[in-house]
């Protein structure tokens, strides 16, 4: 693997607020050290319940915002939604609470070299690293839109965001409770050729990436378009020794191998994924052969 | 094994620099105790932005086997209380890419390498052994233990016999003047047996313990969380386990080192096996918690020294088998060839008559 110059850093950090939005919380940590390094679509790993408490595992989570300097130094803000203890003991902290946070970890998305139409595609609060993205690629003169898709309106992640930087926005909800009812898969073709788009960048739930992918593959008439997925897999340490996050991602020698996404993502042109083969070891991947001992 | 430890009070407390944390594991002197765990690290390098991984014992590195290895399919993790469980399969390079790629970062970093092997039969671990003569290894671990290989039943490390012949395959192999350790499970009905019969077998030393087989259940979906159901349990809630298996091990074969392994934490954690007759120990699902944990506790258990006023880690090894110490006043007289003081007797009391 090709190393990078990202060199990340853990801080005794502190908690600078815990907001509610819709049915997520957005935490701001005072973490020196983070900002100033962070690129769109990489994360930070956080230590939950003390350096005493019962659940030793890291939570990984996508960064959505930074900001390298002001009154309180860098800051750092992440969006989670609370799934069970650890993240409910993180929506628990409360201002000046100490944090340990570990980042900027993993592979950020890759930006095109000259301006491009982009299609920004997000599925509930993974929509979360896009707005960092589509500052920078409007910074670069590209034209960006998004559809952000969730079960329904509460979940529903940065629409004012969205139609702030973009030049269109699409929603979709399951239930109908917010623009079109279906999926944001359902909608992306339209959006895809309405712009004349490039690239899709994609982050939400492995499933909705899938369905991206897809589509971004069959584009224009099956000529297909990239797509950049950043994928959620679950992770116990986020800096690469646990081995707990893999997938299979084919290579550029044509192998199929079990890689780490908290090392080698998040982000994956989604045409290397195996996404049939999600949450099995593919027969002729790297090393399948010597399980079967 | 050592003399009689001297243990001042915090007033004359050893400066935490002087502290002599050095440790002799089977002839190699290493110059900090504290060790990463296999599996627990990958390789080390991973490590670096968090760990002077120089200053450490060393990096002991995923077990590595002769062929490239997948690993198993996901989810491959659960949490548990105060642990984990993981089956992850043992996935890895093989041992080409390994000596091209992890074992030179490491020794162009000047890193300590304690190589970790795993095999399915008695002769892959003798060619592992073989493939490591002439490469940077400081000490070679044999692990017998993992519970996440394709037959569970047939952990060599359960069983006498088979532990003795992969340890002397591995010891008949192994490039001279290197340290063979043999990491063991607690799955085990006697653990002072097996940890015999790898001794005799030509281990060096023994690295105590890997994780314990367990099992998670989904209550939702209502299936084993794991995609391989059982899975090693580690971390904090198997301390006293592994620390009751290095007590007993160490009573028995007290001449032979141990690393110590399970659930260490903190300094004081790390203190606790030394005390119970580990020479070193490892440190590995705290790194999941905290990727700096290993600078973190070597740090701390040097501070654990300073505090008690002892100078060197070595004095404590195996120290809480011994009758505890009795602090005596430095004016006391020296003692002697005084004759026995008479024994005591209680002098009779009268009592005043009770009030009204």
């Amino acid at each position: 693997m090709a190393s990078t110059t990202r060199n990340p850093v853990q801080v005794r950090g502190e908690v600078l607020s815990v907001k509610q939005v819709g049915d997520y919380f957005a935490m701001t940590v005072v973490a020196s050290g983070i900002a100033e390094q962070t690129r769109p679509g990489q994360f930070v790993a956080v230590a939950v319940s003390g350096d005493d408490g019962a659940m030793l595992l890291r939570r990984a989570f996508s960064i959505h915002h930074v900001a390298d300097r002001g009154v309180y130094g860098g800051t750092v803000e992440f969006v989670f939604a609370v799934h069970g203890k650890g993240t409910a003991w993180l929506a628990g902290r409360r201002a000046h609470d100490p944090i340990d946070v570990v980042g900027p970890l993993g592979r950020p998305f890759k930006l095109p070299a000259q301006p491009a139409h982009c299609v920004l595609v997000g599925g509930g609060y993974g929509a979360a690293p896009l707005f960092m993205l589509a500052d920078e690629l409007r910074k670069r003169g590209c034209r960006v839109d998004f559809v952000l898709g969730a079960a329904n309106a509460d979940r529903l992640f940065g629409a004012l965001d969205a139609k702030r930087m973009a030049a269109s926005v699409a929603f979709t909800t399951d239930d109908g409770s917010y623009g079109e009812r279906g999926r944001v898969s359902d909608v992306l073709p339209e959006v895809i050729e309405r712009t004349r788009a490039d690239v899709v960048y994609a982050c939400g739930p492995m499933a909705m990436l899938q369905a991206v992918q897809r589509v971004a593959g069959e584009a224009y008439d099956g000529a297909g378009i990239p797509a950049q997925v950043a994928v959620e897999e679950a992770m116990a340490c986020g800096v690469g020794v646990c081995m707990t996050c893999v997938l299979p991602v084919i290579g550029d020698d044509g192998e199929t191998r079990m890689v780490r996404s908290c090392v080698d993502g998040p982000v994956f042109a989604g045409d290397r994924i195996r996404w049939d083969a999600l949450g099995t070891v593919p027969s002729d991947a790297v090393g399948a052969a010597a399980m079967g001992l | 094994m050592s003399g009689d430890v001297t243990i001042r009070t915090s007033a004359d407390a050893t400066p935490a620099a002087d502290i002599d944390l050095s440790t002799d594991l089977a002839g190699v002197v290493f110059p900090d105790p504290v060790f990463t765990a296999s599996g627990c690290a990958a390789a080390g390098r991973e490590l670096a932005p968090y760990n002077d991984l120089r200053a450490i014992g060393g990096v002991v590195t995923k077990s590595i086997q002769l062929r490239p290895r997948s690993g198993r399919p996901t989810p491959r993790m659960a949490e548990t209380p105060s642990g984990m469980l993981n089956s992850i399969g043992l996935q890895g390079p093989g041992i080409d890419a390994f000596l091209d790629n992890d074992l030179r970062w490491l020794a162009d970093n000047d890193v300590r390498a304690v190589v970790s092997i795993a095999g399915s039969s008695v002769d892959d671990y003798g060619k592992l052994a073989s493939r490591l003569r002439g490469q940077p290894v400081s000490l070679i671990e044999v692990n017998i233990s993992c519970p996440n290989v394709e037959d569970r039943g047939q952990v060599f490390a359960c069983d006498v016999g088979a532990s003795a012949a992969v340890v002397a395959a591995v010891r008949r192999n192994a490039p001279s003047g290197v340290p063979v350790f043999a990491k063991l499970s607690p799955d085990v009905t006697d653990i002072v047996a097996i940890a015999q019969s790898c001794v005799d077998a030509g281990a060096n030393g023994l690295s105590l313990i890997n994780t314990t087989l367990g099992i998670s259940i989904d209550t939702t979906t209502m299936r084993p969380v794991l995609a391989g159901t059982t899975g090693g349990l580690s971390g904090p809630a198997i301390r006293p386990l592994a620390l009751r298996c290095v007590w007993q091990v160490h009573a028995a074969l007290p001449h032979v080192p141990i690393m110590g392994i399970g659930g260490i934490r903190t300094g004081l954690d790390a203190l606790e096996f030394v005390l119970a007759g580990a020479s070193a120990v490892q440190v590995g699902t705290v790194i999941f918690h905290d990727p700096s944990a290993p600078s973190r506790i070597s740090r701390e258990l040097r501070a654990a020294l300073a505090d008690r006023g002892v100078d060197r880690l070595a004095d404590l090894v195996g120290l809480a088998h011994r009758p505890p110490v009795l602090t005596v006043p430095e004016d006391a007289d020296p003692p002697g060839d005084e004759p026995e003081p008479a024994p005591f007797l209680p002098r009779p009391v009268e009592f005043e008559e009770s009030s009204p």
